[in-house]
């Protein structure tokens, strides 16, 4: 954990400010630019930087590794479970079309899950890295 | 205008990389390479490409910057004097170079619009995509909807690079408890 008053304090005043820009990124990637790949390298350096600042015990504390290796297989099973589900409504695989009453609907809501499925596997995967690489030297 | 911010920057570029050549400092050399991300992402914004510099920007300038700085702490800041030749490394180097500048005049110019790609499957995906899919960008209707395939591959990659430092680094962390465990009953 760092000494360092002034940056302990900013750490936590940005905290918030990073994870909320990261599911804006996230959930506004359909109008402008972002996606779920940014949105979880931002969400991931969000949690990294917790982590530099404040241990990686303080940060095992927020998210333990078994929560994150959860996170990363959960986030791939609802992409493909979006394929899967395509199937299952009688469409092709990853075709949203059929997933809503409406095709456009279906189209949106169908990226809107892939995009969180996506999010959530680069955060956790990210977080993950950080967490082994910086266990390692101790 | 353009011309002129492109080669500053791109000048900037170049110069990042001599130094990253020079130096035998590696935190110097993390640092030059967020620059260089940075510089990048930065082209990618005058080419209008806003969601791969955005990715640029934090995957390249954020987090590997990060991780190769704790890559750093676990071994050391500085760096082994090379035992080859740098004149061979330099050939080899500048071989390579050519070829893939030799590569680009068979390309067609940046926005020319006869070229192929702004022919095939584009013109239907700029005209039709924000109405069949509903989602204005549609940087984020190609990789969602119609190359969603390719996304899927893409999560998949980056699923099997997760398993992979959990499969490699995670169980050299539960071998070093038990045998910490065992010696203990010992």
């Amino acid at each position: 954990m760092s000494d360092l008053l002034v940056l302990r304090i900013v750490t936590k005043i940005l905290m918030p400010f990073i994870l909320l820009f990261a599911l804006y990124v996230q959930f506004h990637g359909d109008y402008g630019p972002g996606g779920g790949f940014q949105a979880g390298v931002i969400f991931g350096a969000g949690f990294i930087l917790y982590g530099l600042v404040y241990g990686l015990d303080a940060l095992r504390g927020v998210l333990s590794s078994d929560v994150l290796r959860a996170g990363f297989a959960i986030g791939l099973l609802i992409f493909a479970g979006v394929g899967v589900a395509g199937l299952l409504l009688g469409g092709n695989y990853l075709d949203y079309n059929v997933l809503a009453s409406d095709p456009v609907k279906g189209q949106h809501l169908g990226i809107l899950l892939i995009e969180f499925g996506v999010g959530l596997t680069v955060a956790s995967v990210m977080i993950s890295i950080f967490y082994y690489f910086a266990g390692r030297g101790r | 205008m353009n011309e002129a911010i492109n080669i500053v920057i791109l000048l900037f570029m170049a110069v990042a990389v001599i130094g990253i050549v020079r130096s035998r400092n590696l935190f110097v050399v993390v640092m030059l390479t967020g620059i260089y991300s940075l510089l990048a992402a930065t082209i990618f914004v005058i080419l209008d490409a806003v969601d791969v510099a955005f990715t640029e920007a934090a995957v390249g300038a954020g987090i590997s910057t990060v991780l190769f700085l704790g890559t750093l702490a676990l071994t050391t800041s500085e760096e082994k004097k090379p035992v080859h030749n740098a004149w061979i490394s330099l050939a080899v180097v500048a071989v390579t170079g050519a070829v893939l500048i030799y590569g680009t005049l068979d390309m067609p110019r940046y926005g020319d619009p006869a070229a192929p790609a702004n022919h095939h499957v584009i013109p239907e995906y700029l005209e039709a995509g924000p109405e069949k899919t509903g989602v204005p960008n549609v940087v984020t209707a190609v990789l969602a909807s119609y190359r969603g395939y390719d996304t899927l591959g893409e999560v998949t990659v980056i699923f099997t690079a997760g398993i992979g430092v959990v499969l490699l680094l995670g169980h050299w962390r539960a071998h070093r408890r038990r045998d910490e465990r065992t010696e203990e009953e010992a």
